[in-house]
């Protein structure tokens, strides 16, 4: 019997074979494995895992299904607050939610959630069991923009209550960030986010791609002319931030939203694919976040050594510590402290190398974490051909912009009430980092979900 | 899917399409553009728009074959479909935004080298609709490289051919001729619009900023999404980084940096190169050409 202190360990491709393909570096839970590790949950009646969860999974009660072997029933009570577990359970951040509430995990390692939430989802869809759409629809439309994790739990949601609800995607796929943004490595497309997209769609949802809305039509011709009575806006926050350093525009340098777009969206590492991407031999991406890693992980199975260049130190690193983890054991190489000052080019504008100085940490700035600071005449150069930026992104103003009446802040995100997501604009809801910023995938699905039963109040109300 | 209505070869590598997309049909202005996407395993397109007719749902795009997707895309037929056509994209140009009365009281001139005639043929038509004639400058390489010479006919008030081989029309570059019709033939303008290759917006602004005339250029740099994601368009305009997608594609012609548009422009030429070689010739090709860059 194994240590019921720790986690049943999880299978993974052996660093060194994984950093040369593309395929899911974790393996998941077994059968036997998922029903072992489930035994380890004592069933808490005052279940802090619940509370730490945005989309508050009954976590105890799908536990103890999957300790008796029950995974439809398991399955079942998930999906009565997710639409999205297979995702979910691969990229949400458990060690600050759920896993980090588990009573376990005072006194040993917290019940691995997020795995078994992986193995039932996996379970269900490997044996072909699918959500079923409500048997009465209401015939009131309900136009969700964007089709990333808040628009695909928005729409869900509504179409359990019986709405008639239509997806616009600007992108020619459906599932925003989790197909140009997370790798197939950490989130494979086919088998796992275009299905749990089927799994809405046979929930009576729409999805019309190639719909930019601020462009292709407007939220205003929405409701006043195809007779949407509300709208849910889920755009994150696609614009990439650059440093503003000289030579940022030289051939070579590349925001991470460029990089993991022609990889991920484009498949520019299939050679079935026509687009092209820069396959660098000596990368560096510039950042400290999940994207950031993301994309240093990218750029080493393209065959790139790569650096990720932060101005901080390990501590402070934004990125979760297993993606961390696990670039480190791939051999992606940290140079912590450091900050580029300028990037170098040669005759014909291409990356050449990247200037960069050391910094020391000093005292705590506005976000509570130690300002860092440039070490004087600590100046040196790496040498590089490509340049990654991955400085975090924000709201694009395309819909603000062109919807009367829709209030943003200094930030450009949508100012929206945090329990319904109600707007400036009657009838319009919003919700995801077009509200807040960029952030999590999970969070955004909290907020497509509050905005859900916002609609659902708002249009019964009238 | 995306219905193709028309497809026509205009002249040599170049063709044009009349697709059926409705909503672009609806909203779109001259100026703007769109991403076409042939199939699940195409490359994202972007096309100026050359022409629409919002009754009939249809964007007419004109393209010219310049690596292995356009090259696919000129297979394709009428009756055939596109698998995405998305937009439409960036601005509208400010000729057709600005109020009309101003618009009005400019003398313009538009300046089209090669397949940049088919996003020049709006603006101008869309001027000749509201009262205004537009004098346009259509310059190619040679006579069989020149395109809609008779619909631009219809719609400028003085069109002037010319080849840089002197095979039809006047005989130079298109920068001879702003030179000549402003200091031999007594023309003047209050506005250039410059559309075409690059290296030809370049010296054309050249010339405009020596003769004091105000020029919008059209830039068309790699893109991949086209809607503010990604900032492979971005280009320095003044001392600003701004993103040709979003925050164009016209821009103030005198203030583009083209040197850093032309060197962006270059980045994947190589795989361009290749994707299209092994398209023509399969597994025959083994690099050695010292063209392509596959021997790298």
């Amino acid at each position: 019997m194994a240590d019921v202190l720790k986690k049943v360990p999880v299978r993974e491709q052996a660093p060194k074979v994984r950093a040369a393909n593309f395929e899911e570096v974790c393996l998941g839970y077994n059968k036997e494995e998922a029903m072992e590790e489930a035994a380890r949950c004592i069933n808490c009646k005052n279940a802090k895992c619940m509370q730490g969860c945005p989309v508050s999974i009954n976590i105890p009660a799908f536990i103890h299904e999957v300790k008796e072997g029950n995974f439809e029933e398991a399955y079942r009570i998930i999906s009565q607050s997710s639409a999205l577990p297979a995702i979910c359970g691969r990229v949400c951040p458990q060690e600050s939610q759920c896993e980090g509430k588990c009573i376990r995990g005072i006194k040993g390692e917290p019940i691995s959630i997020g795995k078994l939430e992986r193995f039932v989802a996996d379970w269900a869809r490997e044996n072909g069991i699918k959500p079923s759409a409500p048997a009465e629809k209401n015939g009131h439309k309900v136009a969700v923009i964007g089709s990333g994790p808040s628009g695909l739990t928005c729409a869900g949601d509504l179409a359990k209550l019986g709405y008639d609800v239509t997806i616009f995607e600007a992108l020619h796929e459906a599932g925003g960030v989790l197909v140009y943004g997370i790798p197939e490595f950490r989130l494979p497309k086919n088998k796992v986010v275009a299905a749990e997209v089927e799994n809405v769609k046979a929930l009576g949802v729409k999805i019309e791609t190639n719909v930019i809305i601020g462009k292709s039509t407007t939220i205003d011709e929405l409701m006043d002319e195809e007779g949407f009575e509300a709208v849910f806006i889920g755009s994150g926050a696609g614009l990439p931030m650059f440093m503003g350093i000289p030579g940022e525009n030289a051939n070579g340098v590349f925001s991470a939203n460029e990089y993991l777009t022609r990889n991920n969206l484009m498949k520019a590492f299939d050679e079935n694919y026509d687009t092209p991407i820069a396959r660098g031999k000596k990368v560096a991406v510039v950042g400290g976040g999940n994207v950031a890693m993301d994309a240093a992980r990218t750029a080493l199975r393209l065959g790139a050594e790569v650096h990720i260049v932060y101005r901080r130190s390990e501590a402070e690193l934004p990125a979760r510590v297993e993606e961390v983890h696990h670039a480190k054991e791939e051999g992606v190489i940290f140079d912590l402290l450091t900050n580029p000052t300028e990037i170098l080019v040669d005759e014909n504008d291409a990356v050449k190398g990247m200037r960069c100085i050391r910094m020391e940490l000093g005292e705590p700035d506005a976000s509570g974490r130690r300002r860092p600071v440039a070490i004087p005449g600590s100046e040196f150069e790496l040498e590089l051909d490509t340049v990654i930026m991955s400085l975090g992104t924000s709201p694009n103003p395309l819909i603000s912009s062109t919807t009367i009446g829709l209030d943003t802040n200094r930030r450009k995100c949508i100012i929206a009430d945090e329990t319904t997501g109600q707007t400036s604009k009657e009838g319009v809801f919003a919700g995801g980092d077009a509200v807040t910023g960029a952030a999590t995938v999970i969070l955004a699905m909290g907020a497509g979900k509050a905005a859900a039963k916002g609609i659902h109040e708002f249009l019964s109300k009238r | 899917m995306y219905l193709i209505k028309k497809a026509e070869k205009l002249t040599g590598p170049i063709y044009l399409m009349d697709v059926e997309a409705p909503r672009i049909a609806k909203h779109c202005l001259p100026g703007q553009f769109i991403i076409a996407k042939i199939d699940e395993k195409g490359e994202r397109i972007p096309l100026t728009i050359c022409d629409y007719d919002r009754e009939a749902g249809t964007i007419t795009i004109v393209f010219q074959i310049i690596g292995a997707s356009t090259e696919r895309m000129s297979k394709l037929q009428a009756g055939d479909s596109f698998r995405d056509f998305v937009g439409p994209l960036g601005k509208p140009s400010e000729l057709c935004t600005d109020d009309l009365e101003e618009v009005k009281k400019k003398k313009i001139l538009f300046v089209a080298g090669g397949v940049g005639t088919a996003p020049v043929y709006p603006q101008v038509k869309w001027l000749h609709e509201h009262g205004i004639d537009a004098d346009v400058i259509v310059g190619a390489k040679t006579k069989d490289l020149i395109i809609l010479e008779e619909k631009m006919k219809a719609v400028a008030g003085n069109l002037y051919i010319t080849t840089d081989d002197g095979s039809y029309g006047r005989s130079g570059m298109v920068t001879k001729v702003i030179e000549d019709l402003v200091n031999e033939e007594g023309k003047s303008y209050d506005l250039c619009v410059s559309i075409g290759p690059m290296i030809m917006m370049k010296f054309c602004c050249l010339t405009t900023k020596k003769l004091g005339i105000p020029t919008i250029v059209s830039m068309n740099p790699i893109m991949v999404d086209g809607t503010g994601m990604c900032g492979a368009c971005r280009l320095t305009v003044g001392d600003e980084v701004k993103f040709a997608c979003v925050d164009g594609p016209e821009f103030d012609g005198h203030l583009i940096n083209f040197d850093e548009a032309m060197k962006r422009q270059q980045m994947y030429r190589t795989a361009e190169g290749r994707a299209l070689l092994k398209l023509r010739e399969g597994d025959t090709h083994h690099g050695g050409c010292g063209n392509c860059g596959g021997d790298e």
